[in-house]
């Protein structure tokens, strides 16, 4: 292929690249910088990745057991090993989105913010909607490193007699942990384009706090079509428009022989909610660096 | 204003292909507010010279800069970056643009040498070229020492001097500086516009903004003086203030009527070509200059007004700004 061209025939200009090619190294010099920057932190990486799956699970799974507060309905040692099932899958779940999110937004919002970081990549010589891109590729590589990180807690780590009964599907579970590493990082992208720098930490009280207790971690969403006001199973209904709840099920569809929400269902909002969000990042990125 | 005096030969064959910036009617209107920051700018920039664009905060320096730079997207208008239409193919302009804007925007999250190579791989240098490029721009920008510093650890002279390594790196075809000395301490300033002659004698095509006329005097070829989004004149320094056409420009402060004083000084005396009162002073542009000063004064006295202040100066740009727009350029 042919990937120099000249601009007009004066000695002057420089010889430059098809925008194709130059794209294609920029792309990659991009991850490399965003890879780089993980591994100056990976300490903080790895230590903010476990912090919550591993309070989740001491709490749930080794505490509450010990001390007799009943968990899973109750039902004693069985009771707490289903609900050991329950939440595996609602940890691991979890940590890829919040680290999808962390992974993005928070950088983002520095980037944008007063020092407008972020401009020395977006004048790199590819389109800008890359480098918005790159950003989710980034982020998404870091939702898949918490993925490892955390199920082996989550299998591993609760009181004597407890046992999560975890049968792994492996073709649902490979196809799932990209879909929603990706899903997450444009969900990322989405909110740290749209919520203004200052605000960012508002972002955690309003949107994270309640995409985490209402998005099946702790409970399967077939399990709420018992809460109902006149018949109509409202909490079940309400939960839908929460990203996690599709993530959470379709780890349980992954990990457990449970009842979950149908497949077809999971993967189809998932790919939906991928659509959706890296479109309304992509646009937020280019409302954000361009005037 | 345009004139024939001093303007820089354009090298090379062909004059229309030294053009290595073109624009035409270049417009950018903002809907928030409907601000109308550029205003159909005509505007060329020849092969190896330093062209400023000077004007006060607000005049559409940056957002020129900007719409140059594909930061900015032109409401209409053209605009064309050695060849390159910068708003239909905006990733290929960016491979020969350097960009080096008002605010430190190094990436913190890497070194100082980290900010070079990394700046050196995204315009597709392999990883040895853009390691000997980046080495070997720290010792020319005097910054080996600071290789491995934190952004944050290094002054505000390091940092503007850091930029502009950076921008230089990929071999841009222009460079361009929004406000390149705005906060800088005086020795940095001077250390930055002996960088800028360096590059200018290495034939290196500059453009910059500023609102310091000191700094568009001395450092550039041709100047763009603009306020409200539009070019009021395009010339060489000396080109402008010869425009003035006075040899002395007298500044005078008085108690009383200015405007008044500013009529009777004009009528009274020989050789007063303009005179004009610009706030609280009148300001006496005057052909031939001997023995000015006591005239003024006798005729100002003899009139009933009593000076406070009096000085003589050769036309600045500062004068031909007052002249092209009625107020001060302040700094």
């Amino acid at each position: 292929m042919n990937t120099m061209i000249t601009t007009a025939t004066s000695e002057h200009y420089k010889t430059i690249r098809s925008a194709s090619a130059a794209s294609r190294t920029a792309f990659g010099a991009l991850l490399l910088r965003d890879l780089t920057v993980l591994k100056k932190g990976l300490g903080i990486f790895i230590a903010r990745t476990l912090v919550q799956p591993f309070l989740l699970v001491f709490v749930f799974l080794y505490v509450f057991p010990q001390i007799g507060q009943g968990i899973g309905g109750g039902g004693g040692a069985s009771g707490e090993s289903s609900f050991a099932t329950v939440l595996v899958a609602g940890v691991v779940a979890l940590s890829i989105m919040f680290q999808g999110i962390q992974a993005v937004a928070l950088p983002l919002a520095n980037e944008f913010g007063y020092t407008k970081e972020i401009e020395d990549r977006v004048l790199a010589p590819l389109p800008v909607s890359l480098v918005a891109i790159g950003k989710v590729v980034a982020g998404a590589i870091q939702g898949l490193i918490a993925a490892l990180i955390v199920f082996p807690i989550a299998a591993i780590i609760h009181a004597k007699g407890v046992h999560p009964n975890l049968t792994v599907h492996w073709v649902i579970l490979l196809t799932l942990i990209p879909l929603t590493c990706v899903m997450t990082s444009a969900l990322g992208l989405f909110l740290g384009t749209r919520i203004a720098p200052r605000n960012i930490g508002l972002m955690f009280g309003f949107i994270v706090l309640p995409i985490t207790f209402l998005g099946g971690t702790y409970y399967p969403w077939t399990t709420l079509a018992a809460i109902k006001i006149g018949g109509f199973s409202w909490l079940q209904a309400l939960v839908c428009i929460n990203p996690l709840i599709y993530v959470t099920e379709g780890f349980r569809a992954a990990l457990t022989t449970a009842p979950h929400m149908q497949l077809y269902v999971i993967y189809l909002v998932l790919i939906g909610l991928c659509v959706l969000f890296l479109w309304a990042g992509i646009k937020g990125f280019y409302k954000r660096v361009l005037s | 204003m345009e004139t024939t005096a001093g303007i820089k030969p354009a090298i090379g064959e062909h004059p229309a292909i030294d053009e290595v910036i073109h624009c035409e009617k270049l417009t950018k209107r903002y809907h928030a507010g409907n601000i109308l920051a550029v205003d159909q700018l005509d505007m060329a920039v020849h092969h190896g010279e330093i062209f400023g664009l000077l004007g006060p905060n607000g005049a559409g320096k940056t957002t020129t800069v900007g719409m140059l730079t594909t930061l900015v997207v032109p409401t209409s208008g053209k605009a064309v970056v050695a060849g390159i239409d910068v708003v239909a193919h905006p990733a290929l302009a960016k491979q020969v643009i350097g960009v080096v804007a008002q605010t430190n925007n190094l990436d913190r999250a890497l070194t100082v040498w980290e900010n070079l190579y990394y700046h050196g791989l995204f315009f597709g240098m392999t990883s040895k070229e853009s390691r000997e490029a980046s080495d070997k721009l720290l010792v020319e920008f005097r910054l080996t020492e600071r290789a491995k510093a934190e952004i944050m650890a290094i002054s505000g002279g390091m940092a503007k001097r850091l930029q502009v390594a950076r921008a230089l790196l990929h071999s841009p075809s222009v460079l361009f500086l929004d406000e390149p000395t705005a906060g800088l301490d005086p020795q940095s300033r001077l250390a930055l516009w002996d960088i800028l002659r360096k590059l200018h004698a290495e034939g290196q095509t500059i453009l910059l903004t500023t609102h310091y006329m000191e700094e568009a005097d001395v450092i550039c070829d041709r100047l763009a003086i603009m306020d409200h989004g539009r070019i009021l004149a395009i010339n060489t320094p000396k080109g402008l203030k010869e425009s003035v056409g006075a040899d002395s420009i007298v500044t005078i402060s008085a108690a009383g009527n200015l405007d008044a004083l500013a009529k009777l000084l004009q009528e009274r005396i020989e050789g007063a070509t303009r005179s004009q009162r610009v706030d609280s002073t009148i300001k006496l542009h005057i052909k031939g200059t001997t023995g000015i000063l006591p005239k003024v004064v006798s005729i100002a006295e003899q009139g009933g007004y009593s000076i406070t202040d009096l000085s003589v100066a050769e036309p600045t740009l500062e004068t031909v700004f007052i002249n092209l727009t009625g107020k001060e350029l302040r700094d």
